[in-house]
């Protein structure tokens, strides 16, 4: 029952098994897990039986698209047409989307069956799912620990075999790093390969919709579904298609990896280290050779993240007024009045403080200092990753400084949870592409992931050497007991 | 630039979010922190770089000024608060 994508899509196309059965078991599974994962918002069974049903006619008639009858979940922050869509939070809590995100279209069209909507951080912001208004995820390896976020709903959900892929957004490591604290492979792809038309806005320059799978495989398949031009996001580049799979097969010789010294100095954690070096011994077995580069800058895009995040968010949010959708105050008095009391009710703290950070680095007199300050350290960063990209073909090191820690562990420490991402965010300020997969374990059982980053378009090379890693080790074999 | 409780509650006027004053504290206290990671930024010296707003240097396409969208106003209210003859219902703000 535990087939991937690729498997689960030969096997409907040969008829050893019907989408009907595959649906039925795994929306068995997922309301089975909820109490202990709460990894869904929203499970849609009628819907995804129906779909199924239809998919089975589809693969009888023979004329299926690639994933027909293969059951997935959509990240809540994606718009999903006559499903509820709450981005985590009260302010959406009964919010049916009107219309399809372009992701979710094109993974319909591909035939994928939608069993649910994960559950996440409450508009995208949060390394952990503690910030979810419908409560935390819990990690499928040890409920005590959190599975990473904001997209841990959709990582927790492919780890725990409820199902073979999900989508996830990434705007600061939002896919990379809960697919490393729950053992799973998860992309970002480059900078406006996937359309953010219906994905809830966060940080508009650095969001991008990617995908959670148990193999780089299965990863290829997804984005073949998702990536693509769509006039309607004015950041959807227009480019040729591509097959992200084309590449899966080619053997590793002669490719450079490049390891940042910021990457594997002070403050990772001695297990994550271990298991990265291994991971590099690994590929250095597969052909490749390893080269120190340098990204003296890389250290602060943390604090550039912080300026330029929250100032986009606390323009994105600003349509929450209680107005044209989502909730609204039951008592106010003025109009004023109603805004500020929606507001306050609808969103949750870290919600609230990023988008009072964001008005503050806007606000009158404090534009240079803040955010154009952070524009041009942003600048000095990404020359930092083109200066490496001559030495190298791509850039390894840990998704995180850490595996995944305890729930509650950082939860009223905004900062050391920010500083979580601190090896992610970079691949969001530049655009650059970025993979994790699942190289080890901690002394605690808890998974460690490997993060492969390359130039943008890089794809189809970030998942050739994923898979590659794949075929030669069982990491990813590895299943929550 | 240390932030002041006052500032606090400018910005959060700002925002249009209502803050009171047993929480102003503890918003102010963590905001706080997180301007003392954002103020790492000042020991970088940024003179003559070009500030960078986006990943992709692509320039916004233009499109035939054609209708292409449905009217879908009755879908797209449905999920208002308050509509009426569709038009979306708010306190008075003009006597």
């Amino acid at each position: 029952m535990d087939r991937t994508v690729a498997q689960l899509a030969a096997d409907l196309r040969a008829k050893k098994v019907s989408s009907v059965e595959v649906t039925t078991e795994l929306l068995d599974r997922i309301e089975a897990a909820q109490g202990k994962l709460n990894a869904f918002i929203t499970i849609d069974r009628d819907g995804a039986l129906a779909q199924a049903t239809a998919a089975d006619a589809r693969l009888v008639q023979g004329d299926a698209p690639p994933l027909t009858g293969v059951p997935i979940a959509h990240k809540d922050v994606l718009m999903t047409a006559g499903l509820r869509t709450t981005s985590g939070s009260r302010m959406l809590e009964n919010f049916t989307a009107p219309y399809d995100a372009h992701v979710v279209t094109g993974l319909r069209n591909a035939g994928t069956v939608l069993v649910g909507k994960t559950n996440m951080d409450e508009f995208a912001m949060g390394s952990s799912n503690e910030n979810s208004y419908f409560g935390p995820v819990r990690n499928p390896w040890n409920v005590e620990y959190v599975p990473g976020g904001s997209s841990g709903g959709s990582a927790a959900a492919v780890a725990a075999r409820l199902v073979p892929a999900a989508t996830g957004t990434d705007t600061g490591g939002s896919i990379r790093q809960p697919a490393s604290f729950t053992g799973i492979c998860g992309i970002k792809p480059t900078y406006g390969v996937c359309s953010r038309y219906g994905l809830v806005a966060f940080a508009s320059s650095l969001d991008t919709p990617g995908a959670f799978a148990r193999t780089a495989e299965d990863c290829a398949l997804m984005l073949n579904a998702m990536a693509g031009h769509d006039a309607r996001d004015s950041t959807s580049l227009d480019r040729p298609r591509e097959d992200y799979a084309r590449d899966l097969g080619k053997p590793l010789a002669g490719v450079k990896i490049g390891m940042p010294d910021e990457y594997f100095g002070d403050g990772v954690d001695p297990d994550v280290s271990a298991a990265i070096e291994s991971a590099l011994a690994q590929f250095r077995k597969l052909g490749a050779t390893t080269v120190r580069v340098q990204l003296p800058n890389v250290k602060l895009s943390v604090p550039v993240y912080y300026v330029i995040a929250p100032a986009e968010a606390s323009s994105n949010l600003s349509r929450f007024d209680g107005v044209r959708y989502g909730h609204r105050a039951k008592d106010f008095g003025d109009l004023l009045d109603m805004y500020k009391k929606t507001r306050a009710e609808g969103f949750g703290w870290e919600v609230k403080r990023r988008i009072l950070v964001g008005t503050y680095v806007l606000s009158h007199g404090y534009y240079d200092a803040y955010y154009l300050k952070a524009q041009q350290v942003r600048r000095l960063i990404a020359d930092d990753f083109a200066r490496a990209y001559r030495e190298c073909d791509v850039i390894m090191g840990p998704v995180a400084p850490t595996a995944a820690f305890k729930i509650g562990d950082k939860a009223d420490d905004p900062v050391q949870m920010y500083l979580n991402d601190i090896f992610t965010i970079a691949g969001n300020l530049t655009g650059a592409p970025g993979i994790s997969i699942p190289c080890g374990f901690d002394r605690n059982g808890l998974p460690i992931g490997v993060l492969i980053q390359g130039h943008s378009f890089a794809e189809a090379k970030l998942l050739n050497l994923a898979h590659q890693f794949q075929q030669a080790t069982d990491w990813h074999t590895k299943v929550p007991a | 630039m240390a932030l002041t409780l006052d500032d606090v509650r400018r910005i959060a006027h700002l925002a249009r979010i209502d803050i009171d004053a047993a929480q102003a504290d503890d918003v102010h206290r963590k905001l706080s922190a997180i301007f003392g990671l954002i103020d790492e930024l000042n020991a970088v010296d940024t003179t003559g770089i070009a500030p960078m707003a986006h990943a992709q240097d692509v320039t916004l396409s233009l499109r035939e000024d054609k209708i292409t969208e449905a009217d879908q106003h009755a879908l797209f209210q449905s999920v208002a608060p308050a509509v009426e003859d569709s038009l979306y219902l708010v306190p008075r703000v003009i006597e």
